[in-house]
């Protein structure tokens, strides 16, 4: 188990170091200049703004100090934010998406399974039928449609939860709700589906010969086993959603980090699009490792030991 | 999900485009904003506290690296510098005792201070600060963004010290043209004479710093509010640096004018979602909200007294470049200037309040010195006539020995541009026969980048004033101009703006402008005005004095009263 693990975290590395490279050199293709009204100034007011940031240099050479400062843990400064560290900008936004994406998934995840296996164990009864329309209309209807009419008919036609903003737990309620849909939907639609299967195989049949009982059946063989898939969907989409969405956090007014990295992005802003990719490909990696040891727990005939046998 | 990330990040650089072409002046409800003097008549609500959305963090709040309108607006509230502008766009004195005293040929301003205007820190505002801060923005190791383009060519000695780069001194800095005479009298020497001077030094970048208070903060210099000191009505609080989606205005007590300041606290929230906005000024949660340019959500309000409408100093137009072969020719050019029904444009497809554009320089924007609108007193070019367009093309198509032609379309990919483009493709293709029009809907920073580089045929672009002056619209287009990039080039034109520029004063300047405004428009087409921008935000009733500027600073909160 432990020299698995090592030996993902080298691979783990070797992943980052590529994501950096790929991203480092897309980025500088993107067309334009990260300052705001460059179009104004003269040359050398121009050449002296690049000067100042190491953008006159050739590209090979500010990838290699971009690296070289990367590995001592200093990404840079923010263009767009009168130099803020890109290290403080991350620390200060990712909190509230983390939150929002923790919540979501908790509420989601769980919901979802639970749906899923009622369906399964009911299927084609009316229960199946409303888990499924559910599914449907998550999967189907984009979160900020959610999002749009929550804020409206909750918040400003019944005033039950604050309308927008992120000052209190009563905030995090809506926007966690719209962004729930989605993995909740994702989760329902496995579950049943895996259920299903697993329930028609042969160690049920044999489980149910032997006289366990329905629930044992259900929960202790038939969820366990069904989880596997779902574990694996739900594991990066995890991911996902606490890497912000641009959608939600607009619409609520959070100071979230997907917002930030689209806008990011859209000004050119090197070193933060830079930064927040980084830390997205961490947190995947990161989450992925963490499924794969899941797994072992979950269903024991996945065994962990040196990866490559 | 991938759809509805994407239509929104349309929606994000719609939002951002509005902030960096900046601005806004030109009253349509001239009565609500104005009567912030006679407020008191009305009975004042116990809580002199607002709410506000604002649609951006504040990128900075040092003065001298601002670049941003949010920066200029709430730098205007917490600080101030010699002028600002009054609710009705007049300059006033700020931490001048006057307005200036000028040598004869205008060059020199003597400005005396108030004594008694204070750092939020207790210490005095004296004309050293206002030193220290005009060389930190013209030093090149600063590298403030607008430090250069704002003094270059104008404040002397500007140029000298940007052309020395890396290799300045502190000693070079000494040679700037502003100087303390003694602790409360500054001497502003300009490069020539500047007529909008005197509305020019109320642009934040102008603000004073306090040198002692800066330096001994080093790199944590206005990193959040705690590390700023002010001097304007109010003081920033709660202000968690750049990336702070909200921050408060607490009154200052120590400002000169205090006594004239009703409010107590205004707390901003930051709300990037239009629709969002609106729904928060509906629940109450918001007094006043970002502009609204989404035609959907304002009919929502269409009528009421919460709708606060006015045209900006915005103009929107089509680049016609002269680099293509069609282009050049002049009858091709003015088909397309009158190719398109502006009037449907602005009422069916913008239905925001915009205006039709058939001149250059926007109108509420520059007045002479009776107060007359620069527009007033100037002719209108380029009305639409599609049945003229028709038949200066066929005309146009037989100088160039063309048949049929086909432009590439820059335009911008906001969801409201793609609408524009859309309506002006069709427009131009069935008045025009054998015009094709391919359009690229591109982001702004590539818009940016394909007109540097003059790629393009027609470009949708925009600009908002730097200075309260017809001038920052008409040197635009001077031959090479550094803004032109659309090859365009007429020598009468440049000689008319080097003379409004170098020579000329008062009405036969404004003569010389309006002139150059012709030759630009009714004699070469070298440009397809189209629509001035209005501006829409949702504001409460109850609050009077609000009142919002052509240029710099989008609003001032500081006469603002909450009526019961």
């Amino acid at each position: 188990m432990a020299k698995y693990i090592l030996q993902r975290i080298i691979y783990m590395i070797i992943t980052l170091f590529i994501v950096a490279s790929v991203t480092f050199f897309l980025m500088k293709l993107i067309p334009g200049s990260p300052f705001n009204n460059f179009e104004k100034l003269s040359e050398v007011q121009r050449n002296i703004l690049l000067d100042k940031y190491g953008l006159n240099d050739p590209v090979p050479v500010q990838y290699a100090t971009y690296m070289k400062n990367m590995v001592q843990g200093d990404l840079g400064v923010s263009f767009q934010f009168d130099n803020t560290p890109v290290t403080d900008l991350l620390a200060k936004r990712v909190g509230p998406s983390a939150i929002l994406g923790i919540e979501a998934m908790i509420f989601g995840g769980l919901l979802g399974i639970l749906l899923g296996v009622i369906a399964a164990l009911k299927q084609n009864s009316w229960v199946d039928y409303t888990s499924t329309f559910i599914a449907v209309v998550g999967k189907s209807i984009p979160s900020f449609i959610f999002a749009g009419l929550l804020q409206y008919y909750v918040a400003v036609k019944l005033g039950w939860l604050p309308v927008m903003f992120w000052k209190g737990p009563e905030y995090t309620i809506l926007p966690s709700i719209a962004l729930a849909m989605f993995p909740l939907s994702i989760a329902a639609r496995f579950m049943r589906t895996e259920m299903v299967e697993v329930l028609g195989s042969d160690y049920i049949t044999l489980a149910r010969a032997k006289g366990a009982s329905y629930w044992q059946i259900s929960i202790k063989h038939a969820l366990r086993n069904a989880l596997i898939p779902v574990v694996t969907v739900l594991g990066p989409l995890a991911v996902s959603l606490m890497t912000g969405s641009l959608v939600i956090e607009q619409i609520f007014g959070i100071p979230g980090i997907g917002e930030q990295f689209v806008k990011s992005i859209n000004m050119n802003d090197y070193p933060v699009i830079m930064g927040t990719n980084i830390l997205f490909a961490v947190l995947f990696v990161v989450v992925t490792l963490v499924v794969d040891i899941l797994y072992g727990i979950i269903d024991p005939r996945i065994r962990l030991s040196g990866g490559g046998n | 999900m991938k759809k509805s990330k994407l239509s929104l990040l349309l929606v994000l650089s719609l939002v951002l485009s509005m902030f960096l072409a900046a601005c806004s002046g030109g009253d349509k409800n001239e009565g609500k904003d104005k009567d912030g003097g006679k407020a008191g008549e009305e009975k004042l609500a116990a809580k002199q506290e607002l709410n506000v959305l604002e649609s951006a963090e504040i990128p900075t709040m040092d003065t001298v690296m601002g670049q941003d309108v949010l920066t200029f607006t709430t730098a205007n509230a917490v600080n101030e510098g010699l002028y600002r502008l009054d609710p009705d766009q007049k300059v006033i004195p700020g931490v001048a005792q006057d307005m200036p005293s000028y040598n004869d040929d205008k060059t020199v301003l003597t400005i005396k201070l108030k004594k008694d205007t204070k750092w939020s820190n207790g210490d005095p505002v004296t004309a050293k600060d206002f030193v220290y801060a005009w060389q930190r923005a013209i030093d090149p190791r600063v590298a403030a963004p607008y430090g250069a383009y704002f003094m270059e060519g104008k404040i002397k000695g500007a140029s000298e010290i940007v052309e020395k780069a890396d290799k300045v001194t502190d000693a070079d800095l000494q040679s700037l043209g502003i100087k303390a005479v003694d602790d409360y009298t500054l001497e502003i020497t300009l490069e020539r004479e500047i007529p909008y001077i005197e509305s020019y030094l109320t642009f934040p970048l102008f603000f004073p710093q306090n040198q002692k208070y800066v330096e001994s903060q080093g790199a944590d210099y206005a990193k959040d509010s705690e590390h700023l000191i002010y001097n304007g009505p109010f003081k920033l609080a709660k202000w968690d640096g750049p990336t702070g989606s909200s921050w408060v205005y607490e009154k200052n007590a120590d400002y000169w004018d205090a006594k004239n300041v009703t409010l107590e606290k205004i707390n901003f929230n930051v709300s990037k979602d239009p629709q969002a906005s609106a729904n928060a000024f509906t629940a109450g949660e918001a007094d006043i909200t970002p502009k609204l340019a989404q035609a959907a959500i304002l009919s929502q309000f269409e009528g009421t007294d919460e709708l606060l409408s006015y045209q900006e100093p915005s103009i929107w137009w089509l680049k016609m470049n002269e680099k293509n072969p069609a282009l050049a020719n002049k009858n091709i050019r003015k088909a397309i200037a009158l190719a398109t029904d502006k009037k449907a444009l602005v009422d069916d497809v913008l239905a925001n309040g915009s205006i039709v554009a058939d001149f250059l320089v926007p109108k509420g924007f520059s007045f002479d010195e009776d107060g007359k609108d620069f527009r007033d007193t100037a002719g209108t070019y380029l009305k639409a006539d599609k049945k003229k367009a028709k038949e200066l093309w066929e005309k146009g198509l037989a100088e160039t020995g063309l048949k049929e032609v086909t432009f590439t379309y820059v335009g911008q990919d906001t969801e409201t541009a793609k609408v524009t483009d859309a309506f002006i493709k069709d427009q131009l293709e069935t008045t025009l026969p054998g015009l094709k029009i391919n359009i690229e809907s591109v982001p702004f920073k590539i818009r940016i980048a394909r007109e540097d580089a003059e790629d393009y045929d027609l470009l949708m672009g925009g600009w908002g004033p730097d200075y309260a002056d017809p001038m920052t619209y008409m040197d635009l287009w001077v031959t090479g101009g550094g803004q032109n990039h659309m090859s365009y080039g007429n020598p009468e034109f440049d000689k008319l703006i080097k003379a409004a520029n170098e020579e000329l004063q008062g009405k036969e300047r404004w003569k010389a402008l309006q002139d150059a405004e012709k030759i630009l428009l009714e004699d070469d087409a070298a440009i397809a005005p189209l629509y001035q921008r209005s501006v829409n935000i949702l504001i409460n009733p109850k609050v009077k004095g609000f009142a919002h500027h052509a240029f710099g600073p989008d609003y001032s909160y500081q006469w603002i009263k909450i009526t019961e």
